[in-house]
Formats: structure tokens, C-alpha cells, sequence
């Protein structure tokens, strides 16, 4: 399974002229994605992001067939193509819903449980820049504590939801984090999960400079820059076993982890973050890798 | 039969599990009722506009609160504007053969829109009455293999619903208003073909008409009420009573040219609607009004709200109904435009 980057197919799926923002690293994930899943895939996006990205009408930026539904429906549709693909005895194409934060763990969850219930045979992808980008940037539940948004204009005071250990509860065959600024571990993960059947969730962390108020040439370093302070693990949890991935399996040792602050400090989102608050996130931080090294190697949610 | 049965977690998972499985290219049925469909709503408007050829049940049931489950049309007469073909029906065969005649209108090339089958609860869903099924092999034929008009396809790769302006998005809207257009011309020849394949009663017209020719005072109804209304028009005829019943079939596309061709010649309407739209009055009555509205001379018009949220409505109530607009026929005058029948005070 293991991949180079010389090793990555030459195809572009990702057509140049899209209409993301520079710096966007939602497009250099989808660019990963499918080249990582082939030709043979079938995107389903509700309201997000990518919404915009494919262009204008009767443009498309994106060269792999994609439906674009409402927000609250990707997980939904996406079972209805699997169903509709299956019924004309189609089973070699990959169905993914390609879904942001907003629309995966707020307005989109039900629709995505229902699905993971019923053991859907797709791939369910949340992009997530922690908040609705799309929109001008409204806090999410997936908008991290101390983070500024349209509507947390002081700060966000509650913590992010933690939508993978929510999926591991439905004990779906696979789960990872990943994000494109590594990208051979991410490429490795849509590989390995375009070859297990069933359920499969994958969230990735992209950077998003006009969100994040960050310099659009900073996306991939930030990227880095989560999982090297621990903000970012990435993880598997196959048949429920839960194992850190190489990138962040050596900073189970806390020295390893660089502070948070490194991470913090480059973005305009906690630039009014007091010492304590900080403090309070390095603390939070801290404690999600006390419960890593708790599970990790270990089946969760039996 | 070769088919996948998704069992969705909710009613807006329905509607959007069948956009999924209709662009896949399946050909694709859902049922729903009541507060489902209301629930479905945003993705009613998604599987029209993204011209899947959906065929839906709708079992017409009250809206809550309070709670209450009995026939009553408000709930899918409030999708009027989702850009689905709806149909009314009146029996158990006109369920049946409606819903074989929707899948061949709707996936023309000419229409390809969504279709909601509508008939009441328990007067219709939970009674039974005998009907012929054809044989499956000469349905079959009458409606062969699903040929989509547009389908995911990952040798031609196209973003469908993606974001349009307002350069492209107007023409979209009214290639669905043309569409309902060419709905209107093939759901009779559909109906007709229909009948004479399998030599049963033809229903295919959008509006229904029983002894309207000579009638002076008409009413006009839609669904189960219509079943009871033929009956009262037919004893009220037997009784010396210059009267007909006007069924509308499909509420959209609206029969605008026969409901004033039929309505045009009476001297007076009584519409029953079995649902309301508050603050003007039933949804069928302001229809037949703006069709109507054409006409240098029209007849008298008047609205009965009736048989809300499942309370009854006999064949004695169609009559007395029509008995109060043949009076307003008399003086040449309607007292009261809009009269909730058997209201208690």
C-alpha cells in the first residue's frame, strides 16, 4: 500500500481554472482524493465549498461525474446512487460524498448515521476548515475552542465535536484523519478504504486562508504545523482498533509534540487569545493524547 | 424484479436517496405522507429542478398540530410549487393504473419531472376495493426499460446542479414550465393507450366529467370527494336536477382550458376543497377562480371547506353542498364565498 509521490497517477481530475481561493487546500485534497481513487468515482457534494469550486454553470472544474445535492442530504444521496448504481449491477464505481464541516457534523449528520447504519457502501469524506466557509465563515460544530467566526466574534467557548470517535460508534469498518500536507498518508488511507466494502469516513483537516486568516502560501506548513503540535492526530480505526498513523504515532511523546502555540500564533482566527486561553488549549491538547495512548492499538467502542 | 430497496433513517433521506438512485440511472418509486412529505420539501424542489423522473405515492393526511392522521389534502397541495406533477385519485384502479401512466409520462424526453400520485388516507389507503392488475409481461411492454435522460456516467463526466447565475438559471425554470406544458398534452394519450392495451377504464383525462354537458350548476372536486360527488350528481340527476361534477385529475399541470371550457357553461361552481390555505380559501377554489378569470362571462363561483382533517364527507353533503349553489344560481347572486361546511359553533 505504501505510496511515493513519483508513484501518483499523472491524471488530473482537478481541471485548472476552479474557483477556489488561493491557497485552498480543500482543491489540493479533492486533486489527491481522486487521483488516489481513480476514474471510476462518483462524487456527491452538498452545500459546501466545493459547491463553488466546480465553477459556473455549464463549466465544471472537476472531471469525474458529480451530483451536487442540498445540504443536508449528502450521506443520503450518495446511498440512493450506491442502490441505483447496484440495481443496474453496477459495483466497481466509487461513491463518495464529498461534504464539508457544516455539512457533516451539523445539518448532515443524520443523513450520514443513517447511512453508516445502514452500512452503505461508500465513502463518506468531511473536509473540514472548522467553520462555513462558504458563508463567510459562521462558527460550526466543528469550529474549535478560543477560534473567532462571524458569530463567535470573542472566541468560540465550546470545544469541537469529535465526529470520528462519533462514526467509530457506528462501528463502520474505517475511519482516518488525515490531511494533504501529508500526502502520502493520505493517499495511502483513500486507497485502503476504496478496498474495504461498507462504510468508510475519512476527515481531513484543510487549512483555509480567508477563514483561518492566514497567508495563502502558509496552507501547507499549517497543515504540517496541526499535526507536528498534536491539534491534528492523524489516526486509523479499522474494525474499531484504533492505531496513530506514522506521522503522529512518535508524538504520543510529549516532548516530541511542538507547542500549540507555533500553530496558534500564525492565524488571525486566535490572535486575541489571552496567555490562558493558550494555555488552556495546549491543557485540552494535552489531555486528547493522554486518551491516545489509552487506545491506541486498542478496539474502541466494543 | 431486479431492484434495491433503501430503508432511509427519514423522509428527507427518502427524497434524497431517490435523486440519488434516479441519477444513477434506476428508475425510482418512494411513498410518503403527511408530515414525511413536508419534511421531503427542500429535496422535492432538487428532484424536479434536477429533472428525475421520480414517481412518489402520496397518501393525503392532515398536518399537525394537534396530531391527527385522517384524510385531508393539505399536505402535498402545499408542494404545489415544487415543479411536480400531481395527480388526484379517485379509486384503488386509478391509483394503480396512475402510477404505471406517471412513470411513462415523466420519463418522456419531452417531460422528464417528478410525479406525485395523491389519494387519501383510509377512504383510500386502508379500505379495499376490487381491481385488475395486468399482466406483468404486458406491462412490460407498455413501459419499457428505463432509458434516463441524463444519468451519472463516469465516461461522460458532467457536475450536475452545480452553481448557475442568473444567465442560465431563468431558462432552466421555464424549460420546467414547458415541460409541464407537453405533461399536459401527454397525459390524455398516455390514458388512452393505457386503456385500450389492457381494455380497461379509461382515466387519463386531467379532468374528469360526468354530466357535465347540459349542467347548470357544477361542482368541482378533487380525490375520494369526487367519488362521493359522482354519486350525489347522479341522484340529484335522477331527481330532475340540471347538474354535473368537474374532477379535477391533475392539479398540476392545472387544467386551465377544460375547467373553463367545462365551468364556462354553468351558471354556477360550487368548488369542495378538502384543505385550506389560510388567508384566501381553498387551494383548488383560487385555481378554478384564476382559470375561470379568462372568461367574459362567468359563472358564479363559492368555496366549501370540508372533510378537514378526516371528518367525513358522504354523498348527502356533496348535495346539499350543490343543492345551497343551485339556490345562489336562482337569486343570481353567492351570499358567501367561502362557507366551511358543517363548521360547529
Amino acid at each position: 500500500m505504501m505510496v511515493t509521490l513519483k508513484e501518483l497517477p499523472r491524471e488530473e481530475y482537478v481541471l485548472p481554472g476552479n474557483a477556489s481561493c488561493a491557497g485552498c487546500s480543500t482543491t489540493l485534497s479533492i486533486r489527491l482524493a481522486v487521483k488516489a481513487l481513480g476514474k471510476r468515482t462518483i462524487f456527491v457534494v452538498p452545500a459546501c465549498c466545493t459547491s463553488v469550486i466546480q465553477g459556473l454553470f455549464p463549466l465544471t472544474s472537476l472531471n469525474i461525474p458529480v451530483l451536487n445535492v442540498a445540504f443536508a442530504s449528502a450521506g443520503a444521496a450518495a446511498s440512493g446512487v450506491v442502490s441505483g448504481l447496484r440495481a443496474q449491477g453496477v459495483e466497481d464505481i466509487t461513491v463518495v460524498s464529498w461534504a464539508g464541516d457544516g455539512g457533516t457534523v451539523d445539518i448532515g449528520i443524520q443523513a450520514l448515521s443513517g447511512a453508516a447504519e445502514r452500512g452503505t457502501n461508500f465513502i463518506y469524506v468531511c473536509y473540514d476548515n472548522e467553520a462555513y466557509g462558504n458563508t463567510g465563515m459562521q462558527r460550526s460544530g466543528s469550529t474549535p475552542f478560543g477560534a473567532w467566526t462571524t458569530t463567535t466574534p470573542t472566541g468560540k467557548k465550546e470545544q469541537k465535536k469529535n465526529m470520528p470517535l462519533i462514526m467509530a460508534a457506528h462501528k463502520i469498518p474505517y475511519i482516518a484523519t488525515l490531511s494533504p500536507s501529508y500526502p502520502t498518508d493520505f493517499v495511502e488511507k483513500f486507497q485502503k478504504a476504496k478496498a474495504i466494502r461498507g462504510t468508510k469516513y475519512l476527515h481531513i483537516l484543510v487549512p483555509c486562508p480567508p477563514g483561518w486568516r492566514t497567508d495563502p502560501a502558509m496552507s501547507v506548513e499549517l497543515g504540517r504545523l496541526a499535526v507536528q503540535t498534536g491539534v491534528w492526530a492523524l489516526f486509523e480505526i479499522e474494525q474499531g482498533v484504533f492505531s496513530l498513523s506514522a506521522p503522529s504515532n512518535p508524538l504520543l511523546e510529549k516532548s516530541r509534540r511542538k507547542p500549540v502555540q507555533l500553530y496558534l500564533e500564525k492565524q488571525g482566527r486566535f490572535r486575541h487569545l489571552t496567555e490562558r486561553e493558550m494555555s488552556q488549549i495546549q491543557l485540552n491538547v494535552d489531555e486528547d493524547w493522554e486518551y491516545y495512548r489509552k487506545i491506541n492499538q486498542t478496539k474502541i467502542c466494543p | 424484479m431486479k431492484s434495491e430497496y433503501v430503508c432511509v433513517e427519514s423522509e428527507h433521506s427518502a427524497m434524497a436517496a431517490s435523486i440519488g438512485a434516479s441519477a444513477s440511472g434506476a428508475r425510482t418509486f418512494t411513498a410518503t405522507s403527511s408530515h414525511g412529505l413536508a419534511y421531503m420539501h427542500e429535496m422535492l424542489h432538487w428532484a424536479s429542478a434536477a429533472r428525475l423522473p421520480i414517481v412518489m405515492a402520496v397518501v393525503n393526511r392532515a398536518m399537525g398540530p394537534p396530531w391527527n392522521i385522517l384524510p385531508d389534502l393539505n399536505d402535498s397541495l402545499s408542494q404545489r410549487d415544487t415543479g411536480w406533477l400531481q395527480f388526484y385519485c379517485a379509486s384503488h384502479q386509478e391509483i394503480f393504473d396512475t402510477i404505471i401512466q406517471a412513470y411513462k409520462i415523466c420519463e418522456n424526453s419531452r417531460v422528464l419531472l417528478p410525479a406525485m400520485i395523491c389519494f387519501e388516507g383510509f377512504v383510500l389507503s386502508h379500505t379495499s376495493m376490487p381491481f385488475t392488475i395486468p399482466d406483468q409481461e404486458d406491462l412490460d411492454s407498455f413501459l419499457p426499460r428505463y432509458q434516463p435522460g441524463w444519468k451519472l456516467d463516469i465516461d461522460n463526466p458532467i457536475s450536475h446542479g452545480t452553481l448557475a447565475s442568473s444567465d442560465y438559471y431563468m431558462e432552466l425554470r421555464y424549460l420546467i414550465q414547458e415541460a409541464m406544458d407537453n405533461a399536459r398534452e401527454l397525459i390524455p394519450i398516455v390514458g388512452r393507450e393505457y386503456a385500450e392495451r389492457f381494455g380497461l377504464p379509461y382515466h387519463g383525462d386531467l379532468l374528469e366529467e360526468v354530466s357535465c354537458d347540459d349542467a347548470e350548476t357544477l361542482v368541482v372536486t378533487m380525490g375520494s370527494t369526487g367519488s362521493e360527488a359522482k354519486v350525489a350528481v347522479q341522484k340529484m340527476r335522477d331527481n330532475g336536477y340540471k347538474v354535473g361534477l368537474a374532477r379535477i385529475r391533475t392539479f398540476r399541470p392545472f387544467p386551465i382550458e377544460e375547467v373553463k371550457r367545462v365551468c364556462g357553461k354553468a351558471d354556477a361552481v360550487a368548488v369542495i376543497d378538502r384543505a385550506i390555505s389560510s388567508g384566501i380559501g381553498g387551494q383548488l377554489f383560487t385555481e378554478v377562480q384564476s382559470a375561470l378569470c379568462d372568461l367574459d362571462e362567468r359563472p358564479l363561483a363559492m368555496n366549501f371547506i370540508a372533510g378537514i382533517g378526516g371528518r367525513d364527507i358522504t354523498e348527502r353533503d356533496v348535495e346539499k353542498m350543490v343543492m345551497h349553489a343551485l339556490k345562489c344560481a336562482e337569486k343570481g347572486r353567492v351570499d358567501q364565498r367561502l362557507t366551511w361546511y358543517g363548521l360547529r359553533g
